[in-house]
């Protein structure tokens, strides 16, 4: 059905983590064992997770990784065939048709047959990611889509072929790396699940976060990266509406460090927490006992 | 225990393995036990840990089915009793099994059908539809039960962001330049395409706590009926933990669906704790999706054991998030009701509907309010102040 799959020279889950490492990705066991499966069985890999965990910057890692060109579909509610798969250039081969009747082209059959030349035709990220050999391919917030879109979005990530009336078939030479990410705001068909692996990606934990951290921060001081990932695990046991994710701990830690801190304290925390927090009740709620999040030491 | 040499075992382990997720509660089908016997191939199945993960990648396939993957992982693998299930074993004081098994209960069987019986049936139905549940003996209420299953609550429709093609509206770009080319670049009518309705979502919070437990099943038939009419509707129950009953109701057999429900519930006839388990809704689902633009139906009496400022709050959040938001309460039917509950009055500003939910009647009158919500922005000046 498909072809072999384009991995590399990656030869196990633990070589996998390493060169995501060298990409700025930091992946434990679970995650690297998933993505490395994706690729040697030729499967998308489904990460849902909360918002701001890192399921869109794993694609962008994977890509660094592959050295394959990064392919994003951000979905929609609506987002149809026309804006995933392929489109014909309307207005040109109207242009076209006019071009060739003021030439006095009189061959009917000339002139359809270049109508739906593939010059005409509008490769959309689907079909793009079939053509372009390697890549990876991002189906982001798949759970946004309605379902129309995830049937054909089943019928291409099963065989890896998109069938354009016009034209005919077309085959994806290798199949691309396909990361499809939710947030889990629905519940995904089964049918398109099962075609893919499943990970689940939680919360990092207090050390994961450090090193996420300084990894993607390298000029941050070690214990600016430990009070911001001690205080976002705090913010995230307090019970708010919007929990900070990852990404919002790396803002928050990218915000202090531009304003040259070396260590967190209240009042640079009640300063900055636009960055962590994006709701007016939580940032209240917070700043009640703002000083809660920066007593150092403890448990995270 | 797998040895990749004998990779017969192996085969019988994992057959086995999936056997025992089926036997507790996650059904793999065998294309997913192929996956995973193919992914353990690619990672060679020396270490355990190579095996969690390559039946955890794809015969799960949600959070929840990673729980008890876990669970089962454990018992299986190690030969070792699974961890103590966090689930406490609630002694259910009432569990609505008077649910007949067969509409066409026994007994009343075969004369049915004859017009003296049927008159005597519509006459007492008359007088059921008024009557509170609470004082129906078994037999009534299954027959409450079947009137009530045969309601189609629906929403009215949403607009969509999707277009179809249509006699009037918009002028349709694609479709129009298609017709010009068909013509050989004449350009001869504008084709037109108008926005496709969809189902707006319903999102039914049921309370089971013991002081609803006369009427917590009539309203979890009721929504059924809501899931079976349209697709897409949401049921939690709530009490002292929320639970997602919405893939157990989706069966079109009422009883076999509302049995699976409750097996489903561990909660039943304990506390209520309305606030937290509206907050673990919202952070959960509602926020996320579930209830953004949903008409949400939340069936309580309004007795909160917790802080009701609590549940003050998450109602402001929830009416924020939803398009409408109705509260059912059987209390709401009785003579001289005043919503004097602390969780009553904390929710009562939020509210867009306050409605009755004791009998056949009043569960009639909600169908007929569904239908017409959600349908113009009703919310603003029809919010109980």
């Amino acid at each position: 059905m498909v072809d072999t799959a384009y991995t590399g020279d990656i030869a196990s889950p633990e070589e996998l983590a390493a060169r995501l490492d060298e990409a700025g990705y930091l992946a434990d066991d679970g995650l690297a064992t998933a993505a490395f499966l994706a690729l040697r069985m030729c499967r998308p890999l489904f990460v849902e997770g909360a918002a701001g965990v890192g399921k869109t910057s794993l694609a962008q890692a994977l890509a660094v990784v592959l050295d394959a060109p990064l392919i994003r579909l951000q979905c929609y509610e609506g987002v149809d065939a026309a804006q995933a798969l392929y489109d014909w250039d309307f207005p040109r081969q109207v242009l076209h048709l006019r071009a060739a009747e003021a030439a006095g082209v009189t061959d009917v059959g000339r002139i359809e047959h270049e109508l739906y030349d593939r010059r005409f035709l509008l490769a959309r990220p689907l079909l793009q990611a079939l053509e372009t050999t390697p890549s990876v391919l991002l189906v982001d917030e798949v759970d946004r889509a309605d379902d129309e879109f995830e049937a054909f979005l089943l019928e291409v990530l099963s065989d890896f072929t998109i069938s354009i009336p016009e034209i005919g078939t077309i085959r994806a030479e290798t199949p691309p790396t396909v990361i499809v990410t939710s947030n889990r705001t629905r519940e995904v068909h089964d049918a398109l699940k099962r075609r893919c692996l499943y990970h689940w990606l939680a919360h990092p934990t207090f050390e994961r976060e450090v090193a996420v951290i300084r990894r993607r921060l390298p000029g941050i001081s070690e214990r600016l990266a430990d009070d911001v990932a001690r205080a976002a695990h705090r913010l995230r046991d307090a019970g708010l509406l919007k929990p900070p994710g990852l990404a919002e701990s790396i803002d928050w830690a990218a915000a202090l460090s531009a304003l040259g801190a070396t260590e967190l304290d209240a009042d640079l925390a009640s300063r900055t927490l636009g960055a962590v927090l994006k709701y007016q009740e939580d940032t209240e709620r917070v700043l009640e006992s703002v000083g809660d999040l920066v007593i150092s030491g403890g448990q995270p | 225990m797998i040895t990749t040499d004998a990779p017969r075992d192996a085969v019988e382990v994992i057959v086995g393995f999936a056997r025992r997720l089926g036997q507790d509660g996650l059904a793999v089908p065998p294309t997913r036990v192929h996956a995973m016997l193919e992914a353990l191939g690619e990672l060679g199945a020396e270490s355990l840990g190579a095996v969690y993960w390559a039946g955890r990648v794809t015969l799960c396939a949600s959070p929840e089915d990673i729980e008890c993957y876990d669970r089962t992982f454990a018992a299986y693998f190690s030969g070792r009793p699974p961890p103590a299930v966090r689930r406490t074993a609630v002694t259910p004081i009432y569990r609505p099994g008077a649910v007949p098994a067969d509409p066409a209960a026994p007994g009343q069987g075969d004369d049915v059908d004859s017009p003296p019986q049927r008159l005597a049936t519509a006459s007492r139905i008359e007088v059921l539809r008024h009557r509170d549940l609470a004082g129906l003996t078994a037999d009534e209420k299954a027959e409450v039960h079947r009137f009530i299953s045969a309601l189609t609550p629906a929403v009215a429709d949403r607009v969509s962001r999707r277009m179809h093609a249509a006699p009037s509206g918009r002028v349709d770009p694609h479709r129009t330049v298609r017709a010009i080319l068909r013509h050989g670049g004449e350009p001869v009518d504008l084709r037109r395409q108008r926005p496709l309705r969809r189902y707006r979502r319903v999102v039914f919070l049921v309370d089971v706590s013991g002081s609803m437990a006369p009427y917590a099943d009539t309203m979890l038939r009721f929504a059924h009926a809501a899931c079976r009419t349209r697709p897409g509707t949401e049921v939690f129950t709530v009490g002292t933990r929320l639970t997602r009953v919405t893939r157990q109701l989706q069966g079109r057999d009422p009883s076999a669906a509302l049995s699976a429900a409750m097996a489903a519930v561990t909660d039943w006839s304990g506390g209520t704790r309305l606030g937290d388990e509206l907050a673990a809704f919202l952070d959960q689902w509602g926020q996320r999706g579930t209830a953004r633009g949903a008409v949400v139906v939340i069936g309580s009496d309004g007795w909160e054991r917790g802080d009701p400022t609590l549940l003050g709050e998450q109602m402001a959040r929830l009416a924020r998030l939803a398009r409408a938001v109705v509260w059912v309460n059987p209390h709401r039917g009785r003579e001289g009701f005043v919503p004097s509950t602390g969780g009553m009055r904390a929710a009562l500003p939020h509210l867009d509907h306050l409605v009755a939910g004791h009998s056949l009647a009043a569960y009639e009158e909600l169908a007929g309010l569904l239908g017409g919500t959600g349908q113009a922005r009703e919310r603003h000046g029809g919010r109980h102040a």
